[in-house]
């Protein structure tokens, strides 16, 4: 999970790591508040979660509270790149004599983590990397050893920070190691990392990402940083249902078992749709291993209420569960669904494969439901459904 | 022979008492693998189906003389499952376990990596199986005949699609990696020993969106590998920045494509299907000559 730059800060504050004082706003009136509490120069920033804010007018300094409540009202309701400003972080102002660069990342090339610092800050790290990869230190850090004052300065010297700065920033990637590791993060950034003109550092702005696995070892800030707003309203309801699903822009809805078949099925259909009008696959939605009636009827109920959806395609390979279990629990899912005043009439095609699949086969067409049809291979399936839904 | 895994390999489970354990433990009992005992260390001293569970690995180790373990143990106690395995020093641990934190992922990674004496498999993988001679994990033995195609995959039913598809030809060994953006056991380790291995005539190789392994892979087999190799690649449609199901599922910026997969894959000589079926069909071709 991505964080806002506030969240980031919030976490890098209660780990010691210094920012400047701030308070988030989602209407002018609150940020005049915010300014006024402050009680200097402010900067008003967009929240959202993309690079670029400064360039599409979502950061913008103000002079005083009412100038922070205008600013606040011209970012409120941007778009910045297809991210609509819902929230504003107002934040003491502070002039800035030099902008440094530092983050700690997971490298899963070489399955370790990864301290990245430069002295050159302030432009996009990817940028950088790009323009000007010599100023840019990498230095690998060892996940059982972890960053120490002594690993912290090899990681400052390695980027170069001059002496006057160097205690203060081995402090900061200290603390910031601490951050990355208790709050299970896969990235912290501090983009820039500034001195001030009196020879202070601080972080600027943050990026923090956060491993969605690790929750449990987290779960009020796992609830207090789920981002509801900027989830799709599918994607909300699937995950209230604990189902893994991922909304897409297609015309395809898809149940598959195991994330790879159902990436694998995406593709399958996506190549089948240019023959059909170009339709695509609506959804992700994998149903795990062993695919009960009512994960089915959950995952079905999601995809019928996604207005886009022409067709259904439910491809399951029976490897655990055999497909006279998954073919009993489609059928008990319809029955699930009709109950639940949700009957299914969109087409449904079914691919069941592998252990038991003439039993399940049997089964489906005994039961003669309504829409569905069957067809033996993945292939073939997907061309089926594709047709469907361009025919629709 | 075959990689890893054979009829000699004496396998214990960690977490054989807990309800995926058992009906695996009990699968892989039935498939005809040698499983050993369990582990446990609340109910030392009781037996499952027969199967001694031990207090520990250690004890278990001494006791039955295994050489792999299958951990089933839930994400919040998996590291120190896995670390007690690698601390005993068995020599192949297979994590099945989903939803284990990165941050402890890596740990116990480096801890394997340092001990020099612990092959790690997983985390969040089906395991391997040796069709016919032994199973660690969780992927259905009665699939696919023994054969002379070696499969290394990062997904799970895809590789049991796959095996489905060749069945008939059958399998030297097939090894699920496992989705998670940090796995012990890469496609090039697998790729490796399969070039090794005088019982594989052909290597099947699966990957997906995420990462770089699937281009390092290519380099690999471009140095090293002279058996013929075909490959598949899922996730071409997958939008950027959102996971798909696997937690290493991600394309990140142009990093990590299919696209980029399949082309680097190419460029080694491999040969790629657009479809699991696709790449079945080229297997045959391979097979026939």
């Amino acid at each position: 999970m991505d964080l806002y730059e506030y969240q980031a800060k919030e976490l890098f504050a209660a780990h010691g790591v210094p920012v400047l004082p701030g308070e988030v706003a989602d209407t002018p009136e609150e940020a005049r508040a915010a300014a006024a509490g402050i009680g200097t120069a402010v900067v008003v920033k967009a929240q959202v979660k993309t690079g670029g804010r400064g360039k599409a007018g979502g950061v913008k300094l103000a002079a005083d509270a009412d100038e922070a409540a205008e600013k606040a009202a011209a970012i409120l309701g941007l778009d910045i790149k297809g991210h609509v400003v819902k929230r504003v972080l107002v934040t003491a102002a502070s002039d800035i004599d030099t902008e440094y660069y530092v983050s700690y990342l997971l490298d899963r090339a070489n399955r370790t983590f990864l301290a990245m610092a430069s002295v050159e800050g302030g432009m996009e790290i990817e940028q950088l990397a790009v323009e000007r990869p010599e100023a840019l230190a990498r230095v690998p850090v060892d996940p059982i050893d972890g960053v120490d004052a002594a690993k912290a300065g090899e990681i400052a010297d390695a980027a170069g920070f001059p002496a006057d700065v160097r205690e203060q920033v081995v402090d900061i990637l200290v603390k910031l190691w601490e951050t990355f590791v208790s709050e299970d993060a896969t990235l912290v950034e501090v983009n820039p990392l500034v001195k001030t003109p009196e020879g202070r550092v601080v972080a600027l702005d943050g990026k923090v990402t956060l491993d969605g696995n690790a929750d449990f070892r987290h779960p009020d800030t796992a609830a207090k940083f789920e981002d509801r707003d900027a989830a799709d309203p599918l994607e909300q309801r699937a995950k209230e249902k604990d189902l893994n699903y991922v909304k897409l822009d297609g015309e395809v809805g898809i149940i598959g078992n195991g994330a790879g078949l159902v990436m694998s099925t995406l593709d399958v259909v996506e190549y089948a749709g240019r023959q059909h009008g170009g339709v695509r696959p609506a959804n992700f939605l994998d149903i795990g291993g062993g695919a009960s009636a009512e994960v089915m009827a959950n995952g079905l109920e999601i995809i019928l209420s996604d207005r886009s959806v022409r067709s259904v395609f439910v491809n399951v390979f029976g490897g655990i569960t055999a497909c006279d279990e998954v073919a009993n629990g489609i059928v008990q899912a319809f029955g699930l669904l009709e109950s639940r005043g949700e009957a299914v009439r969109l087409p449904l095609v079914v691919r069941l494969d592998g252990n038991n699949a003439e039993e399940g086969r049997r089964i489906l067409s005994e039961a003669a439901l309504p829409g569905l049809e069957q067809v033996d291979t993945m292939d073939g399936a997907a061309e089926r459904v594709a047709e469907l839904a361009g025919a629709r | 022979m075959s990689i890893f895994l054979n009829e000699q390999s004496k396998i214990i489970v960690q977490g054989m008492t807990g309800s995926e354990g058992l009906k695996h433990t009990r699968r892989m009992v039935a498939s005809g693998a040698q499983v050993v005992g369990g582990v446990n260390p609340r109910k030392a001293g009781e037996q499952v189906d027969g199967i001694p569970v031990f207090g520990t690995v250690v004890d278990a180790m001494k006791e039955t003389g295994a050489d792999v373990s299958v951990v089933f143990v839930p994400p919040k106690f998996a590291r120190g499952a896995v670390e007690e395995a690698i601390d005993a020093g068995i020599p192949l641990a297979v994590v099945i376990t989903e939803g284990i934190p990165v941050h402890d992922t890596a740990a116990f990674f480096t801890k394997a990596q340092r001990s020099g004496s612990t092959r790690l498999i997983g985390p969040n993988c089906p395991g391997l199986i040796t069709p016919g001679r032994s199973n660690a994990g969780i992927i259905p033995a009665d699939i696919a005949e023994a054969g002379r195609i070696g499969l290394v995959s990062k997904s799970g039913t895809l590789t049991y699609q796959m095996m489905y598809e060749l069945r008939d030809i059958g399998f030297s060994t097939a090894v699920g990696i496992g989705g998670d953006p940090v796995i012990g056991t890469t496609h090039i380790d697998c790729l490796a020993a399969f070039q090794d291995d005088p019982d594989t005539d052909v290597i099947v190789m699966i990957g997906e969106i995420g990462g770089d392994a699937e281009e390092r892979a290519a380099d690999f087999i471009k140095a090293s590998v002279t058996k013929p190799v075909v490959g598949y690649v899922a996730g071409f449609t997958a939008p950027e920045g959102k996971t798909m199901g696997h937690a290493g599922a991600i394309v990140s910026g142009s990093s990590g494509t299919a696209v980029a997969k399949q082309e680097a894959l190419e460029a080694a000589g491999v040969r790629v299907g657009r479809t699991p079926s696709e790449a079945a069909r080229l297997v045959r071709e391979v097979v026939a000559g």
